[in-house]
């Protein structure tokens, strides 16, 4: 298992080199640099020179990219243009609350997924199975940052029950109720596709395997109804379901880049619409690379957790 | 299992609900900004977002006069300057200290232009400085005793004043800068009406009242500057509560905070003009007859009443209105007149040809450019003109439209806000200001009278003198059209009903010395 898992992070690694590349070549093909972004109407081309020459974007372009990752095998991903501050520290702590509510609205539909799409498989066709199919079709087609919006309208502006945006309360709070406060709608907006996905794959993996010789057999051995469709089916239903947790994860990680802006939550996300508007290369850079490594190891989980669910693999 | 499930909601739905929303304490205004500030060294920075906080934190040697873009004294006291316009003397206020407790004096004062303006100056690497060139007519700073201080310009500059005044000439604390280095700008320390007390990153940046300011502590004990990028979400938070002072507001919404009585609507016309350069070198608008055309047949009267929802008001000529002193009020708006259009076009025998036209998406001033560009070409072909338009992202636009329209277009779409009436004219309709010189003169006017009335504005130093001097050149440029003069944005506001005394400025800057919130 540990080969295994060795091998696939070594796999990783071109990968995410490729990316570095395809991402400093897209910055550098958009129209508009840096310099021109902070300068504005003030932009003249002498003034945009001298400024690039400040920020060290004179020299060419192949020489910036092995500059930037000659540094960063040294831990360094160099400074953000736009913030003068160091990109590192702005991605972890971007990182941070991207990955709690990711983290938050992963576990969400993971959960409610599961729970709708089981329920609907053994009460198919009943009016159980209807009324879930019809909530997860409509999850599944509403714009999320739409789905944000309406949220916020209802539950912050007319009943005031959470706040409209933001992490932490600006007055008092900053511990974890005032947390949860403000993570449960940009959490819920985020899951809500997500859930449906799950949900309806759950269902067609449960009524496949409901339908198998082993189930009949352990019915047939007078094992409990609810022993069979939790111990046998549920559990080989979801070396089905676990591999598609996995890419939702990736899902909700690039979902989190609108929602984010929605709500105003200062993760990765709405860093990355601010950095790439303002052509600030590096910042974007680090951003993407570290959303990437975070997908790669969300589906290298899902496969660790399949292999072990489901023996055959290994 | 049902009770047990039923329980466990109503639990955790008290749970959630039970931290009262935050509505925000008295004497403390929270003020939603559009974004991040990039930085706190106001030297370093160039966005109006950034300068919303950066005035109130720092003071500069002048500042605008209330509800005006004159420059009245600030930690200067008084000035002198010389005969030739070249040598500015200043006398300082003795009884300044920054934030930090250092003293201010002529040596700060050197200090923070030497920062600037000297590639050689030991903190020079603390920056980039963009706007520097603002200053880059000072040759040298001088020290002359304690509190006076001398500026040595290489040539007669009548805006050196107003930059003063700009966020670009507010004044750092030189010990602070020596300490944080090039992390100044997240330690500010100025002498502003409020001290700088925390930046949480994406979250807030607060500032407290500085009790022992100088010209009187003000009545707020903070202020809360929060970033929200989204302008509904910033929407949503005004109604909830959430914060007290919302920039910015989209037209669409300004009705619904008009309607109620919760909160109060500013607005306040700022020294910004939104128009259309016309190419003089090729093509149909090289003749006067076309230009006058197409300033007739633009029915600006509706592009800012129904696409900007009176967010703007009609432009007559290439300076703002918001520059008072120096704006000629006897020039009208060109009315919209299709008929007289028809006939100029006529007399100028223009046949039909295509018109390519220049619209960006959006941009830093550009107001709603799609929707105005797309109205602008209905109201020219009303007038038999064939209009062709040629979206472009902000930044690529720019980076057409600046290096001139030959070969490319006959008219681009373009917005500018300044501090002083010199910036644009000098900067966008000199001949010397031609593209390929370095200036913003896109579409290629060209009038000999213009650039003389500008080059003696610059060298006069007397305001009323220069202000004839502008009032000439608008009364010029308008009669030679080279530009359509479209709109002048008005800069607005919602507060909630609670804060006091709160103004906009001409300035576009937020000074908050005099707001007070008591509940």
């Amino acid at each position: 298992m540990i080969a295994y898992i060795a091998k696939r992070l070594l796999a990783a690694i071109p990968v995410l080199f490729g990316l570095t590349v395809i991402v400093f070549a897209i910055m550098a093909l958009i129209p508009g640099d840096p310099a021109q972004a902070i300068l504005g109407n003030f932009a003249t081309p002498e003034n945009v020179e001298k400024l690039n020459r400040d920020l060290g974007l004179d020299k060419p372009l192949v020489q910036q990219y092995f500059i930037w990752l000659g540094n960063l095998f040294q831990g360094d991903l160099g400074r953000s243009y736009m913030q003068n501050r160091p990109v590192l520290d702005i991605v972890l702590e971007r990182f941070n609350a991207t990955l709690i509510l990711a983290g938050t609205a992963l576990v969400l539909c993971s959960v409610l997924g599961l729970i709708a799409g089981v329920i609907s498989a053994v009460r198919q066709y009943g009016w159980a199975d209807k009324a879930i199919t019809f909530v997860v079709l409509i999850g599944i087609s509403i714009p999320s940052f739409w789905l944000g919006l309406l949220l916020i309208l209802v539950f912050a502006v007319n009943l005031r029950w959470f706040p409209a945006s933001g992490m932490y309360s600006i007055f008092g709070g900053g511990d974890l109720p005032d947390l949860l406060h403000h993570l449960f709608l940009p959490a819920l907006t985020l899951a809500v596709v997500a859930t449906g996905v799950i949900a309806r794959l759950t269902r067609t993996a449960m009524l496949e395997v409901l339908r198998q010789d082993f189930i009949r057999t352990a019915r047939a051995k007078g094992v409990t109804e609810r022993s069979v469709i939790y111990k046998h089916a549920f559990k080989a239903a979801l070396v089905t379901v676990i591999p598609v947790i996995g890419i939702q994860a990736g899902f909700v990680l690039g979902g989190a880049v609108y929602i984010e802006t929605v709500f105003q939550w200062p993760g990765i996300g709405s860093m990355l619409v601010t950095a790439i508007s303002t052509r600030d290369l590096l910042l974007v850079q680090g951003g993407v690379l570290v959303v990437a490594a975070a997908y790669v190891l969300f589906n290298l989980a899902a496969d660790v957790v399949q292999t072990i669910l489901d023996p055959r693999l290994r | 299992m049902k009770r047990f499930l039923a329980a466990a909601v109503a639990a955790a739905s008290l749970s959630l609900a039970a931290p009262a929303l935050a509505q925000t304490p008295p004497n403390v205004l929270v003020v939603g900004q559009i974004a991040e500030p990039k930085s706190l060294d106001p030297h370093a920075v160039t966005a109006v977002n950034d300068f919303r906080i950066l005035v109130n934190l720092y003071d500069g040697l002048t500042r605008y006069k209330d509800g005006t873009l004159e420059p009245e004294p600030s930690l200067a006291e008084s000035w002198e300057i010389s005969e030739d316009g070249t040598v500015y003397t200043f006398t300082l206020r003795e009884d300044v200290t920054f934030h930090d407790g250092t003293p201010f004096n002529a040596e700060a004062v050197k200090f923070n232009f030497d920062r600037m303006l000297d590639e050689d100056h030991p903190y020079h690497d603390t920056g980039p400085f963009p706007l520097a060139f603002f200053f880059s007519a000072v040759e040298e700073v001088n020290v002359i005793d304690e509190f006076t201080v001398e500026f040595r310009l290489g040539e007669p500059y009548a805006p050196f004043l107003s930059n003063l005044a700009y966020p670009t000439g507010l004044i750092v604390s030189p010990a602070a800068v020596m300490e944080h280095g090039e992390d100044f700008g997240r330690n500010p320390s100025g002498t502003g009406a409020y001290s700088f007390v925390e930046w949480e990153p994406n979250t807030q940046v607060t500032v407290q009242r500085n009790p022992d300011w100088w010209d009187g502590a003000p009545d707020l004990e903070g202020i809360v500057y929060r970033p929200i990028n989204d302008a509904n979400t910033r929407i949503a938070e005004m109604l909830s509560g959430g914060i007290d002072v919302m920039v910015e507001v989209p037209p669409d919404s300004l009705a619904q905070f008009r309607d109620t009585d919760d909160f109060n609507v500013y607005e306040q016309a700022g020294p910004h003009v939104w128009f259309l350069i016309l190419n003089m070198k090729e093509g149909p608008f090289t003749d006067q007859a076309v230009r006058q055309a197409a300033n007739y047949a633009i029915d600006k009267t509706a592009i800012v009443e129904n696409i900007l929802q009176g967010t703007a008001e009609v432009a007559a000529g290439p300076i703002p209105p918001a520059f008072a002193w120096a704006y000629n009020e006897d020039l009208e708006p060109y009315p919209h007149d299709p008929e007289r259009a028809r006939e100029l076009l006529e007399e100028a025998g223009y046949d039909g040809e295509t018109v390519t036209f220049y619209v960006t998406e959006g941009g830093s001033g550009m107001l709603d450019p799609v929707a105005m560009g797309t109205a602008i070409q209905a109201d020219l072909e009303a007038v038999g003109m064939d209009v062709e338009i040629e979206t472009y992202e902000w930044n690529t636009f720019l980076g057409r439209v600046n290096p001139g329209l030959e070969g490319k277009a006959d008219m681009a779409e373009m917005a500018w806000m300044t501090n002083d009436p010199d910036t644009l004219p000098f900067l966008a309709l000199r001949t010397e200001a031609w593209p390929e010189e370095g200036g913003f003169n896109s579409g290629y006017y060209s009038n000999e009278e213009v650039d003389r009335l500008l080059e003696e504005a610059r060298r006069a130093t007397d305001q009323s003198e220069r202000a004839e001097l502008y009032k000439q050149v608008q009364e010029i440029v308008q009669e030679d059209a080279p530009w359509v003069f479209v709109a002048n944005w008005k800069q607005n506001a919602v507060t909630k009903d609670e804060v006091e005394d709160f103004k906009l400025q001409p300035s576009f800057l937020l000074m908050l010395q005099d707001v007070a919130k008591p509940q």
